[in-house]
């Protein structure tokens, strides 16, 4: 199992978001949050004087899926939150332990 | 002593110093009277009107101009400074500052107090001060002068100002800077003997706030993480309405000037609106050659500009060249604000950037192209054959500012010696509106 953490353009989230219940993921966790790459923000100017805004608003999506689902997930992410210029974002993918379904006490793969 | 009383103490100094100023023995001379005064319904109207456009500019106008470019923390601590200013600048007025700028003269320097509480001042019009006008309706348009001049100064001190300190402050300020200034200018004190022209204020009022601006903002210092910090403007569509008020009342504050419903009037309105428009669009190509981008805030800010330099030459220059003086403005001011942020002061809302230059150019631009054809009641510049008028501005441009400055840093350090200027890190970090006043804007 893996945990795919995406951080794209809050503009591309229901895109993304549908693409991704497209090709069978059933459960997604989003979170609003700021930050910078390579970008280094943006600048706001105010009658000459320069504010640089480093951080910049931003959604993560978290996705935990079955391990052969991953290349397929990280594809369609890529392709649905790109739109070619700076700041599109990141993903990070990470090894997850074990998973538990609450209601049921179901684990791993099942779980998810 | 507690910090109340050395405050009313200070109070009554000023009043009693000024006291003895004024009766002081000098030499009065009379100035030429015009026509013989006789009220006319239609002026009457006009200049009344004009009272309030210009009482709009100050609130809600100047409010919210400076209420918008602030942060949300401080909104209501600064637009308190504007409106507090204009309710007591209004009693000083009435009771004696009226008298103090435009009552008889006393050695070019101050006027008496003959004229203090309204004494003399009622529905029969004085020969200068408007003919064809109740004396009283003078009285109250200049009110509105006297007052919208301290209320500009704040811009420099923004967001760091205690407001007992802005209190005296404000009164200390309107006795010693305005009412000699104004007088020395417009009440026939010695700037105006000398033949000085300034149709509605770039001296009385622009001049003398943006100098004023510039010895706040060294005397307080710079905010706490001026340049580290993110203080951009918390409600720039606030801003934009209080530039229509301002621009709005703008029409009466040059267009009353002319004292009635006539030509020079309407000349002065069209001037007024044509200044605004060209500095206006000027600073906005200025600041998207320089910069990448134009902006909301780089328009208004040339538009006040604009009209805070046609101020002077509104009644005496043809309508016309409020384009060349419009594009003076908007160009200087927004390179002068530019060239602050590499001194580093913080005169925070841009007093001395956007007044103190507009007032120059357009004092300056009265002496070259100021025209009798105009208006017959002032002058000739450079370019109409009287060379010497710009020199006379020059004298009036440096006398209105050197006084304002030095003035305004005597009455800075007394203030900070009696009851201090700045408010504490602390109240600066929690902001003007809970700090100063316990409530707070936006909840």
């Amino acid at each position: 199992m893996k945990l795919i953490e995406s951080i794209i353009k809050p503009f591309k989230l229901d895109e993304v978001k549908d693409a991704l219940l497209e090709i069978g993921i059933q459960g997604m966790t989003v979170t609003e949050v700021k930050g910078f790459g390579r970008q280094k923000g943006h600048k706001e100017t105010y009658r000459g004087t320069e504010y640089t805004i480093e951080f910049v608003p931003k959604v993560k999506i978290e996705v935990a899926v079955a391990d052969n689902q991953v290349q397929r997930v990280i594809e369609t992410i890529t392709r649905t939150a790109r739109t070619g210029s700076i700041g599109d974002g990141k993903i990070f993918v990470r090894d997850l332990g074990e998973a538990v379904r609450i209601r049921t006490g179901e684990t791993g793969e099942s779980a998810l | 002593m507690t910090t109340g009383t050395r405050y009313w103490i200070a109070i009554l100094a000023a009043v009693a110093g000024t006291g003895f100023w004024i009766t002081g023995a000098w030499a009065q001379e009379a100035l030429p009277m015009p026509v013989t005064p006789r009220v006319d319904s239609g002026d009457t109207a006009w200049v009344l009107a004009s009272s309030a456009l210009v009482l709009a500019m100050i609130m809600p106008g100047l409010a919210l101009f400076y209420g918008g470019l602030v942060r949300s923390k401080n909104a209501l601590g600064t637009i308190m400074q504007s409106v507090v200013i204009l309710c007591l600048v209004s009693l000083i007025w009435v009771l004696f500052g009226y008298s103090l700028v435009f009552g008889p003269d006393r050695g070019g320097v101050i006027g008496g107090l003959a004229w203090a509480g309204l004494s003399g001042v009622g529905g029969e019009p004085h020969p200068r001060y408007g003919p064809t006008i109740p004396h009283v309706a003078f009285l109250v348009f200049q009110l509105m002068f006297a007052a919208f001049t301290p209320a500009l100064i704040t811009g420099a001190f923004a967001e760091r100002m205690r407001f007992s300190a802005l209190v005296l402050f404000a009164v200390l300020w309107s006795i010693f800077i305005y009412c000699p200034l104004a007088h020395w200018v417009w009440g026939g004190g010695w700037l105006r003997r000398l033949g000085a022209l300034d149709f509605a204020g770039g001296a009385v009022v622009h001049i003398s706030s943006g100098a004023a601006a510039l010895a706040c903002a060294l005397a307080l210092g710079r905010r706490r993480g001026y340049g580290t910090e993110y203080m951009a403007p918390h409600n720039l569509p606030l801003t934009l309405l209080g530039t229509g008020f301002l621009w709005f009342g703008w029409f009466g504050f040059n267009g009353g000037s002319a004292l009635g419903a006539n030509a020079v009037a309407g000349g002065a309105i069209v001037a007024t609106h044509t200044a605004a428009a060209t500095s206006a669009l000027t600073w906005m190509f200025v600041e998207w050659l320089h910069r990448g981008k134009p902006t909301v805030l780089g328009v208004i800010s040339g538009a006040v500009g604009g009209m805070a330099a046609i101020t002077p030459g509104a009644g005496f220059v043809g309508p016309l060249w409020a384009i060349p003086i419009g594009f003076a403005a908007g160009s200087l001011s927004y390179v002068a604000i530019v060239w602050k942020g590499r001194i580093g002061y913080d005169d925070t809302l841009d007093v001395v950037g956007i007044h103190g230059i507009g007032g120059t150019v357009g004092i300056l631009a009265v002496g070259l192209c100021a025209s009798r054809l105009i208006n017959p009641a002032g002058g000739d510049g450079l370019f109409f054959g009287n060379a010497g008028q710009l020199g006379i501005q020059a004298v009036t441009a440096c006398a209105a500012a050197v006084f304002s400055f030095v003035g305004t840093s005597v009455i800075l350090k007394l203030v900070n010696g009696l009851i201090g200027l700045r408010i504490t890190s602390e109240e600066e970090a929690v902001g003007l509106d809970l700090s100063q006043h316990n409530e707070r804007a936006y909840s």
